[in-house]
């Protein structure tokens, strides 16, 4: 397995042990190492999930149970733009729901789908904590749009297209 | 002149930030480097003010006044006006349900006045990043009180005696739990905040955590003093990544401080904090579960008892509270048991941290005294349902509670109170809704929500939810039955009976509570197929009034699907076979042609 990782990779896995030697971490630490190897890799597949189990000496089984209990993680690769619409109860009553159905529209995805393109993901997430501005839409980590209408959808998406 | 001592304070909660705070904050510093105030006028980023609506929001000091809706632009004219001139921006300011709030008055005004602030007394008004700004305002000050003039006793008797309950969401007693945690033998035990907020509609923790991180550990740590504990941990939501960076570099400066690590001012007590991080699960917020998390499981439920208290983390007797609960914590211990108690009711001592919204005015954090009506928190405080809506219902207790018909305004804010209409007090989330909210729809959403949730470990919350959620789609898409209602029923105390947690044994409140309420709208549903709200799209067409449709065609322009047809100046119709009920044509329909009827 070691030759077969490419070079990005192995500069990856050398950042997640040097994380892993750094927070002193044993097999209670295995939520925090996950969240370090998703913000790495982007998603979890099953030769990171095998290798933090080596490394922290616990079972695979173990790092696959945890991994599909929370919903933070993901074995499948996701967007270059994580489109987060907020399903919260603030958003809902502002009509959240209709957001989220253009988007699919638009997209031709479904929830927690990627586009063909690997352009975008679409998810629905849990109050953002912004409910004043409801209902409120995310892009990656940073965009934030608030007060958004169904029909400003395609503008939205165009932003990250061009 | 005044402009030596001005502090402009600029509002870094989640909704202002969201709002382009970061943008002001650069142009506002570039301004004052251009008149050379930057060594004069300080400009101090603070947790959130409240009133998130309005943001971003700045306010300059001592003069205490408060402007709103500041952008990039019009944050030149604080500096140019205010600042240079001592001229009040008029047309910026804050405008709370009564008017805008100048100079002075802002204590007396209904925003301000109703509310007593003590677990958010920090908020706005210091900068979190900042630990000799608590330290001003009185913070750890109650620790240095607790270590050097109290007792564990003392500190466990005190907070029994402020009748300080839990606000996590049951309301247990927080002194009889620091107690039961004091008096279980061990040699080990630890304090944990749970700060997992899962309540998907609510973020008075998260404001807190972001706008006063060290009020939570110095309560964490008078806590570990209390019972005995050598070690915290704060449970914090993924999604909170601004919270966790706060409560980091607030604990590396309590360290720096001597207020955390060894021998704590000089004492023989040593106490330490560390944050471990969630993962998305809503059951984790339920202490069990939540243990297991943070010791890096599945985070699944165990049976109870024991208890925490009794065998917590690692086995070791551990003391868990929600972080409001702890940010009551210092003031009691320096202002008195007698000083909180003299505030709210006769059971619910104190105040409590809501986050309002939905379709009010003013949303954001507001902090009330306990007894306080609904009618003072929707009206007075959040200047009541906009557009001249009528109120429909006040959910409280997110996805464990209930919906508190509109009738019953005049109840006081309290636990027994909002138990006996079938709604909690729950953590804070306080969502209004108007009349154009579908309450069969509500508890669709809600337990959409539980089902999603549910961790699967018993068979009633597992199945019987989708089994309830079915039975709801079922009614929302007009195909519902009359013996539906009374399956929901049934099937509802059945889940609350025989599940393992809480989130099973409270997955059935939404359908209750509205079935209490608002059975007619159940029965519109699957007798008449109506929804009378018109939301439930199986049930409701969009349909253009001939007599106003002036044929301008901007319907058709931004229908998503081409339901709509007709040429420029002619009538338009909607094809109901085609439309998807998108609602996007009756949004730009300029001259009000479009409506939408049930059946
Ligand atoms: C499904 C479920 C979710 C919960 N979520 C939270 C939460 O997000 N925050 C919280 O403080 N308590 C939550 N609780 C309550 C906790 O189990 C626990 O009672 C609380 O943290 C105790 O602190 P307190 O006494 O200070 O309220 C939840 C309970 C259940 C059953
Ligand atoms: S009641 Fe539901 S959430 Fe709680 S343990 Fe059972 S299945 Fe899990
Ligand atoms: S509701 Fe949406 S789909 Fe239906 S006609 Fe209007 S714009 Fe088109
Ligand atoms: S419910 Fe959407 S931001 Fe809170
Ligand atoms: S986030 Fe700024 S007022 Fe609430």
């Amino acid at each position: 397995m070691e030759k077969s990782i490419c070079e990005q990779h192995e500069k990856l896995y050398a950042e997640l042990d040097k994380f892993i030697e750094e927070i002193h971490a044993d097999g209670s630490a295995l939520i925090e190492v996950l969240h370090k190897a998703q913000q790495l890799f982007g998603h979890l597949p099953v030769e990171v999930q095998e290798y933090i189990a080596e490394k922290l000496n616990i079972p695979v089984s173990k790092v696959f149970g945890v991994v599909t209990f929370y919903s933070f993680f993901t074995m499948k690769p996701r967007g270059k733009h994580q489109i987060k619409v907020c399903l919260g109860t603030a958003c809902y009553v502002k009509g959240a729901d209709r957001l989220m159905d253009r988007f699919k529209e638009e997209l031709g995805v479904e929830e927690d789908g990627v586009t063909k393109d690997g352009l975008f993901s679409l998810h629905g997430v849990r109050c953002l904590g912004a409910c004043s501005m409801a209902p409120v839409v995310m892009i990656g980590e940073n965009d934030f749009y608030g007060r958004v209408t169904p029909d400003e959808v395609p503008k939205i998406i165009r932003n990250y297209t061009k | 002149m005044a402009v030596s001592t001005n502090t402009i304070l600029i509002c870094a909660g989640g909704a202002c930030i969201s709002a382009g705070e970061k943008s002001v904050k650069q142009v506002l510093e570039e301004k004052l480097r251009e008149y050379a105030l930057d060594g004069v006028v300080r400009v101090v980023e603070t947790g959130c003010m409240g009133a998130c609506d309005l943001g971003p929001i700045v306010a300059v000091f001592p003069e205490g006044v408060y402007y709103q809706k500041v952008n990039a632009e019009n944050v030149k004219k604080i500096v140019e006006e205010h600042i240079l001139k001592g001229r009040v921006v008029e047309e910026m300011l804050f405008e709370g349900p009564q008017g805008k709030i100048t100079e002075e008055v802002h204590e007396e005004h209904p925003f301000f006045k109703k509310q007593v602030k003590i677990a958010t007394r920090n908020l706005g008004i210091i900068d979190p990043m900042n630990i000799d700004e608590y330290i001003a305002r009185d913070g750890y000050f109650a620790l240095i009180k607790t270590l050097t003039q109290m007792s564990p006793e003392e500190v466990i008797e005190t907070v029994k005696k402020s009748g300080l309950r839990g606000r996590g969401g049951a309301g247990f007693p927080t002194g009889l739990k620091w107690e039961l945690t004091r008096k279980s033998p061990a040699d080990k035990k630890f304090v944990v905040c749970n700060a997992d907020e899962g309540d998907p509609g609510a973020f008075m923790d998260r404001s807190i955590l972001e706008g006063d991180p060290h009020t939570v550990l110095e309560a964490m740590t008078i806590a570990g003093y209390a019972i005995g504990g050598q070690k915290g941990y704060v449970y914090v939501r993924a999604e909170y990544p601004l919270a966790i960076e706060r409560l980091r570099n607030a604990i590396k400066q309590a360290r720096e401080y001597g207020f955390l690590g060894e021998n704590i001012l000089g004492t023989d007590f040593s106490f330490d904090i560390e944050i471990r991080i969630g993962a998305g699960a809503f059951v984790c917020g339920e202490e069990t579960a939540l243990m297991n998390s943070i010791e890096g499981k599945r985070g699944q439920p165990n049976v109870k008892p024991p208890y925490p208290a009794q065998k917590g983390l690692w086995g070791y007797p551990t003391l868990i509270n929600n972080v409001e609960t702890f940010a009551n914590i210092p003031p009691i211990i320096i202002k008195g048991a007698d000083w909180f108690a003299s505030i709210g009711t006769e059971t619910s001592k104190g105040t409590k941290v809501f986050a309002l919204a939905g379709k009010v005015k003013n949303t954001g954090i507001v902090e009330v005294p306990m007894g306080i009506t609904l009618r003072e928190l929707i009206y007075d405080i959040g200047g009541g349902v906009p557009n001249g809506k009528k109120l429909k219902a006040i959910q409280t207790g997110g996805p464990s509670g209930g919906c508190i018909p509109a009738e019953y305004l005049d109840t006081p804010v309290d636990y027994e109170s909002l138990k006996k209409l079938g709604a909690i007090m729950g953590s804070g989330g306080m969502i209004v809704m108007d009349e154009d909210t579908c309450m069969v729809d509500v508890a669709k959403f809600f337990l959409q929500f539980t089902v999603d949730e549910s961790c699967g470990k018993c068979v009633p919350c597992r199945e019987g939810t989708k089994r309830m959620l079915e039975i709801l789609e079922k009614i929302t898409s007009g195909e519902g039955e009359e013996e539906d209602i009374e399956k929901l029923e049934e099937l509802g105390q059945t889940i609350i009976d025989s599940s393992l947690c809480g989130l099973g044994q409270t997955a059935p409140n939404p359908v209750l509570s509205t079935l209490k309420y608002f059975k007619d709208e159940y029965e519109a549903h699957v007798k008449e197929k109506i929804c009378p709200a018109k939301v439930c799209k199986s049930l409701i067409r969009y349909v253009i009034d001939p007599d106003k449709c002036v044929g301008c065609t901007a319907c058709a322009r931004v229908c998503p699907v081409n339901a709509i047809s007709g040429e420029v100046r002619k009538i338009h119709n909607i094809d109901p076979e085609i439309c998807t009920r998108c609602g996007s044509c009756i949004e730009v329909c300029r001259f009000g042609a479009i409506s939408k009827v049930s059946p």
